[in-house]
């Protein structure tokens, strides 16, 4: 095994509460693995393990082969969640600052130039956009020009032009040769980005490869989707009907066989959606639809 | 293992960003330079010219008896160990006389008004019929305030040391600003070092503007060295710093260190001879008194002001403020945790 990074049989208990309950895979060089799981799952907990930020109650964490020393530090970039900088700090301060805690580093103006900083170097941390603030903590991840990226859900709260150039930022990343370990709730994310995905549910990953040998696995099906008042009964028809709120989905390895039942009916196709079903469907369908407490 | 070395270069890299943080926020810097200078100047108001009302006699031998001797009541009397010592005290007017009831001498200071009060009741007394024979101390007139000065300062250095470290750390550890450092090489004795630096700094520059000030305002005397009164600031900072870095030392919480802080301040504040004399304290909260920092910096200031004590003289001050410093550091790194 040529991993980078692997992880074997983590777990970790706080008091009575099993958050990460023996979670093992590992992460190629180069390779972009995703971590997906409804909040609380454990992605975090499992995450900060690996960054050696968090004490594992149990399992092993081999870099390169071997237990992580200091010098693992040094050799990974880490992007968290929920970060404050300190106040009264420019963007540029805040680069020079974490530079000059490693002894190896990017220059800056390569990184500057990498995560597009150029436009607002000169202002407060606490003062820019939230999408610039994400690419600031991402060039503060990459200053130390790490072996090993980890992104603890970076595009959470972006909006959706920001988070698509945050997605291309992060392949200018792996492009380079980074191996990247994401976690993420945005499955059209994850489907985008990662070469290899585990989707963790209750401390446990309970779905693990890549992105589309995972839906053939898990679904040969198609969806078909319309309004309930257009359908009527869907008994009789060569699908699975499944209720989504307002529509109903019908799930079918015959699209056309079930689009000419539905004319025969009579039934109106005006609002008739066709789709493959997406790491959505897969990640609802493993973790559950039902209101969590 | 080998524990790797304090790298400076990280060292300076926190303590620079502290300090533009600290210069860069306006309103609390101005806070941090008004407040003492009101503090200073507003009891130097109050306060000019007249003592608090309240006479001292310090006693050689048992207060008790001397009192019941005397007879003379509203005076407090001070139990006394060592007569040079007292006499010092007279001198610096914490007491208005000093009475040997055995060998039947008492000292008044020349140029205290309260001294010649006392001294005139005494005389009036025919205590026994013995007669007590008159010692003289000399001295310049101390006016409460010049007694004051050192102590209020002192007293606001400390609470900028013990908040200005404290509150910083807890706020950055509750928003993941020290998360963010712990996933770097910093380790946590370099982050405290360049945070107990840079406070210094600041304690040091705003504390001796403030002096040079007020001295060309209220003209108070300063009998000793000023580069002595710099170590006791220096050496009293360094102290009170590290003993906020105690208290944030793990706590997330705003609140509880703010409690924390105020259970160290508020006994510094009135234990430690800021406002009067901790020989006026009853003994059981002298030996407290001698266990607080903040005691030791003012007593040292004051024998630099108003007695003209040399560096030698302040030493076991300045020494006892480090040893309090190491003790404070030790249990602060090794409390410390990033969350």
């Amino acid at each position: 095994m040529d991993y980078l990074l692997e992880a074997d049989e983590l777990v970790k208990h706080y008091g009575d509460l099993r958050a990460v309950d023996g979670v093992s895979f590992g992460l190629q060089p180069g390779a972009c693995f995703g971590l997906l799981g409804p909040n609380g799952a454990g992605k975090t907990t499992t995450v900060e393990m690996l960054e050696g930020l968090t004490e594992p109650t149990a399992g092993t964490i081999r870099f390169r082969g071997a237990p992580r020393g200091d010098a693992f530090r040094a050799r990974a970039g880490i992007q968290f969640q929920n970060t404050a900088l300190p106040d009264y700090m420019a963007v540029r301060e805040a680069l020079e600052l974490f530079a000059s805690l490693y002894p190896h580093t990017l220059a800056l103006d390569e990184l500057i130039d990498l995560c597009a900083l150029e436009g607002f170097l000169g202002q407060y941390c606490n003062r820019i956009s939230g999408g610039q603030r994400q690419r600031l903590l991402l060039a503060i991840a990459l200053v130390n020009d790490p072996d090993i990226v980890f992104l603890d859900e970076p595009t959470t709260g972006l909006d959706p032009q920001a988070r698509r150039n945050f997605w291309s930022l992060i392949e200018r990343i792996r492009a380079r040769g980074k191996t990247v370990l994401l976690t993420t709730h945005y499955m059209e994310e994850a489907a985008r980005l990662c070469s290899e995905i585990a989707i963790v549910d209750h401390g446990r990953i309970i779905a693990r490869g890549a992105p589309g040998e995972l839906l053939s696995e898990h679904f040969g099906e198609t969806v078909l989707e319309l309004p309930r008042a257009d359908l009527g009964d869907p008994g009789g028809l060569p699908a699975t009907a499944v209720d989504a709120g307002d529509r109903v989905e019908l799930l079918t390895r015959d699209v056309a066989d079930t689009i000419a039942a539905l004319i025969d009916r009579g039934v109106p196709l005006e609002r008739l959606r066709i789709r493959e079903r997406t790491l959505e469907d897969l990640f609802l369908e493993l973790t559950g639809r039902t209101m969590r407490a | 293992m080998m524990r790797p070395r304090l790298d400076p270069r990280r060292i300076r890299a926190v303590f620079v960003a502290r300090n533009r943080e600290f210069f860069r926020d306006r309103a609390t810097l101005a806070w941090s330079v008004l407040l003492p200078v009101a503090i200073v100047f507003g009891f130097a108001f109050a306060f000019s010219g007249s003592a608090p009302e309240r006479y001292t006699i310090g006693v050689l031998g048992d207060p008790a008896a001397a009192e019941r001797t005397l007879g003379i009541e509203h005076v407090d009397y001070a139990r006394v160990r060592d007569r040079s010592r007292g006499v010092e005290q007279v001198r610096q007017h914490e007491l208005d006389l000093l009475i040997d009831a055995r060998e039947q001498r008492y000292w008044v200071s020349d140029a205290s008004p309260k001294g010649y009060m006392l001294e005139r009741v005494l005389r009036g007394l025919n205590v026994d019929e013995r007669v007590y024979s008159r010692e003289s101390v000399p001295g310049r007139v101390i006016r409460y305030v010049d007694w004051l000065v050192p102590g209020l300062l002192a007293m606001n250095m400390m609470f900028t040391a013990l908040f200005g470290v404290g509150f910083v750390i807890v706020r950055y550890r509750k928003n993941g600003v020290l998360k963010r450092f712990k996933a770097t090489p910093l380790r946590p004795a370099e982050y405290l070092i360049a945070q107990l630096g840079s406070r210094l700094m600041i304690i040091v520059v705003i504390t001796s503007a403030i002096f040079v000030g007020s001295h060309a305002i209220l003209d108070f005397p300063i009998q000793g060295n000023p580069l002595g009164l710099l170590l006791v600031l220096i050496a009293g900072g360094i102290c009170l710093i590290s003993l906020g870095l105690i208290v944030a030392a793990r706590t997330a919480s705003e609140e509880l260190a703010g409690g924390l802080l105020n259970l160290f301040s508020w006994p510094m504040m009135f234990l430690s001879g800021v406002w009067f004399s901790v020989e006026g304290l009853h003994p059981w909260l002298q030996i407290v008194a001698h266990g607080l920092p903040l005691t030791h910096v003012i007593d040292a200031a004051r024998a630099v002001m108003i007695d003209g004590a040399g560096l030698a003289a302040i030493a076991p001050q300045l020494g006892l403020l480090l040893a309090m410093a190491g003790v404070f550091l030790a249990i602060g790194a090794a409390l410390f945790r990033w969350e």
